[in-house]
């Protein structure tokens, strides 16, 4: 900007200076003829200054309106009529003063105050016509190609050229100079030829475009008439057989006379244009609606809006199906609620005509029609579906008053505005899925974060055996659930359980049991009692397609003895010492919340095993003896038994990594499919 | 992956049972079942082509227990292999609910109840 400054003010002053020198140069010349004597300064001089002065002020308007891209065509426009304005009354101003010095003097004439008058004219000439001259080149660069610019700059420096013509000091009707102002015509009219930027105004820009481009030629023709009326003789510098200024002024008239005549053709145009303008920026709105923030309605209302416009339509509504909730409903345009069923139906009675599709969407009954009414206020209506992924989701009916309102253009535009609103609503879709799937994480991670604080982080218990327990989830949250309760330093009660199904439903239910467990627990219950008040509890909160199974081991140091109940629960294993054969615990046994009624304690029975030093009992849910590979086998409860024989002597830590090691080779690259518990409790050798 | 195929024979139901009865493939068998003991008294399940049957398909005849036995419908299951069998015992539901081994003996457990 800085520098931009400087180069305007360095430019104004030398314009400024030498303008002066000319002038100071003319009055001394013309002093010196009118009184006849010599003035010792060459002929040329003022011409020289002359073109100082011209490429100045061609720097400072170059400067200063060139690199002004923001300002557009209309403001340009007015900023060359203003500068006109203040020339034209500028000059306007000093021609009484020139009358009042020439009608004192005795001879009738004072050609010193002449000069000066004209030179100050002149000066205010070359300003406004240079000016125009910069702004008109803006106007021919609106959409500029490679040949035009060269061509361009072509014309400009013979336009400097000319200014050399000068010393010639040719007459105006001399054969060269009136080629040259002939070459410099059939450039203008060539660069008149590029006027698209009238096609971009509208109706009230083209009217005041029209009016100042007549009122700058007006200035013109007044410059060029006091330039003309001027007693050439006394003049020293006389404009008028300047060939610069003259094709200055013959490129800029023409510019501007063709300029109003193109503009005048176009002004019933317009209005097309104005409203294909608008189409687009309807679209880029439809297209465009995710970025902005606008939801899906005001899709819908962008979309009506528009296409009211576009087919100039005299009523309209939008139908919105909304397949989730049932219900639907519509936007209106100057139609009443009440009036629709009554036009609907119709409509559905008129003739009417199929709209081929050209949409890939080929294959669905398109029901986009015209239909031509009889006997009503609208004399046609337009009725295109929206589509999203194959399905409709409303539909657009547009009405007019007058019978065949829609043309084919029209259809099209339309058919563009459905599609471009069922993309933006199908992207809405689309990321609030994405969303709702991501809180849906979320939340199963808060359900991971709680169910695993249900599940024992210390097994406290009687110090009579050793146990282990190891536990997994197939989803983020599972269903499995194992406790253990001390209950003195001689008896421990362990519970392992399995809530039907996965995932959140799942960990619900799991903590319900912990609940129960940890209530009952304390009532130093038999297992069998502690499974029918554990039934009678979970009857109450389980869902109609959920059950528990749950195993509880009583387990007694005294008696050595533990005391059990199984509740449809996977068989635990049992391993005497020594002995060379597993058993499973698979006796009478019905799942909780089966049987949501008294009935549950006949299915269910209290059973009693005797234990000795170094015995195995293996708790387990059938996560892993249902664990299936990619073949569908299943792990099964013989492997489960191998594997814990083959184990027998090992530390209870070794054979559980032994078991979840083959559970994971059986199951290869696919992770278990459900959830799986595993714990191993194994009497010291001591009790 | 389930198919479920039905016929009638006289005044029997038969839905027939084929495939992998999981979490998802579980709610069509639920809706089958709930569809038909609107309709009908006798009800005979072919578990011939059931290859496996998890906890929350064992939730499906579990839900219908109490609602059959007090509109008087009578279902039997027939066919059953040796592993789905043992899935319906460890939980008891064999207690509950009618197992046979051909459709004869279910048509006839059905007729005799």
């Amino acid at each position: 900007m800085a520098r931009k400054l400087l180069q305007l003010r360095i430019f104004f002053a030398t314009g400024f200076i030498s303008w002066f020198v000319m002038t100071a140069m003319i009055l001394v010349m013309s002093f010196a003829r009118a009184n006849q004597i010599s003035h010792g300064l060459h002929e040329v001089l003022p011409d020289i200054f002359f073109i100082l002065f011209f490429l100045s002020v061609f720097s400072f308007y170059k400067v200063r309106l060139g690199r002004s891209r923001d300002a557009n065509l209309q403001e340009l426009l007015w900023r060359i009529f203003v500068t006109g304005l203040i020339a034209t009354i500028a000059s306007l101003i000093l021609s009484p003063i020139e009358n009042l010095f020439v009608s004192h003097s005795r001879s009738g004439e004072n050609p010193l105050v002449t000069n000066l008058i004209y030179n100050i004219n002149v000066g205010l000439i070359t300003a406004f016509f240079i000016s125009t001259f910069i702004v008109w080149e803006k106007f021919i660069f609106y959409q500029k190609s490679k040949r035009l610019i060269i061509t361009w700059r072509i014309f400009v420096y013979f336009l400097f050229a000319t200014l050399f013509f000068t010393f010639f000091k040719l007459s105006i009707f001399d054969p060269y100079y009136l080629s040259i102002l002939g070459i410099i015509f059939i450039g203008s009219v060539y660069f008149s030829a590029n006027l698209k930027w009238v096609a971009y105004l509208n109706f009230k820009q083209k009217w005041k475009s029209i009016l100042l481009f007549v009122l700058i030629i007006v200035y013109q023709f007044y410059f060029i008439h006091f330039m003309y009326i001027n007693q050439a003789d006394i003049l020293i510098f006389n404009a008028i057989q300047n060939i610069t200024i003259d094709s200055l002024f013959i490129f800029i008239f023409l510019y501007a006379f063709i300029s109003v005549l193109v503009i005048l053709f176009n002004l019933p145009t317009s209005s097309v244009f104005e409203k294909k303008l608008e189409e687009i920026i309807n679209f880029q709105r439809l297209s465009q609606s995710r970025n902005t923030g606008k939801n899906e309605q005001e899709v819908y209302e962008i979309l009506l809006e528009s296409s009211i416009s576009a087919v100039l339509a005299d009523a309209a509504w939008l139908e919105k199906n909304q397949s989730k909730s049932g219900e639907s409903s519509r936007l209106t345009y100057k139609i009443k609620e009440e009036d629709i069923s009554g036009l609907t139906q119709i409509i559905s009675k008129s003739k009417t005509k199929k709209i081929a599709s050209s949409d890939p969407i080929k294959n669905l009954k398109s029901d986009r029609y015209i239909a031509t009414l009889k006997n009503n206020r609208f004399k046609s209506v337009l009725v295109f579906p929206i589509f999203i992924q194959n399905e409709i989701v409303g539909s657009l009916i547009l009405l007019k008053e007058i019978s065949d309102g829609f043309n084919e253009e029209m259809i099209n535009i339309i058919r563009t505005f459905v599609n471009q609103a069922a993309i933006s609503i199908e992207n809405f879709k689309l990321i609030d899925s994405a969303l709702e799937n991501e809180r849906y994480i979320k939340e199963l991670n808060i359900a991971k974060t709680v169910q695993r604080s249900l599940l024992p982080t210390h097994l406290d218990h009687s110090g009579f055996f050793d146990i282990v327990a190891y536990s997994k989830s197939a989803d983020e949250v599972g269903g499995d659930y194992y406790d253990i309760y001390k209950v003195d330093e001689n008896r421990t009660i362990v519970i392992i359980g399995d809530v039907s199904g996965k995932g959140t439903s799942a960990a619900f239910h799991m903590s319900q049991l912990k609940g129960i467990f940890h209530s009952l627990v304390q009532l130093n219950l038999s297992s069998r009692e502690f499974m029918v008040y554990a039934n009678k509890a979970l009857a109450q909160g389980l869902d109609k397609n959920s059950f528990i199974t749950a195993s509880i081991y009583n387990i007694d140091r005294h008696s050595r003895t533990i005391e059990f109940c199984r509740a449809g629960h996977c068989p635990s294993l049992f391993l005497k010492k020594d002995s060379k054969e597993p058993t499973y615990f698979l006796g009478k046994g019905l799942g909780l919340g089966i049987l949501r009624n008294n009935e549950f304690q006949e299915y269910v029975n209290n059973d009693r095993i005797k234990f000795n030093a170094g015995d195995l009992l293996i708790l387990f849910t059938d996560g892993i003896t249902e664990a299936r590979n990619i073949q569908g086998k299943e792990f099964g409860y013989d492997r489960l038994k191998k594997l814990v024989l083959k184990n027998a002597d090992n530390s209870p830590e070794g054979m559980k990594n032994e078991i979840i090691g083959a559970l994971y080779d059986h199951c290869e690259s696919k992770a278990p499919d459900d959830d799986y518990t595993l714990i191993i409790i194994k009497f010291s050798k001591k009790i | 992956m389930i198919t479920i195929q039905t016929e009638q024979e006289d005044d029997f139901y038969i839905i027939k049972v084929i495939g992998e009865v999981d979490a998802s493939s579980s709610i069509h068998l639920d809706n089958k079942i709930g569809e038909v003991i609107k309709s009908h008294k006798k009800i005979l399940v072919d578990c011939h082509n059931l290859k496996y049957i998890s906890s929350a398909g064992l939730g499906v005849f579990m839900s219908y227990i109490n609602e059959m036995e007090e509109s008087e419908i009578k279902m039997v299951l027939f066919a059953l292999s040796q592993k789905v069998r043992n899935v319906f015992q460890i939980l008891g539901l064999d207690q509950l609910i009618n197992m046979v081994e051909s459709k004869e003996e279910a048509k006839k457990l059905v007729n005799a109840v």
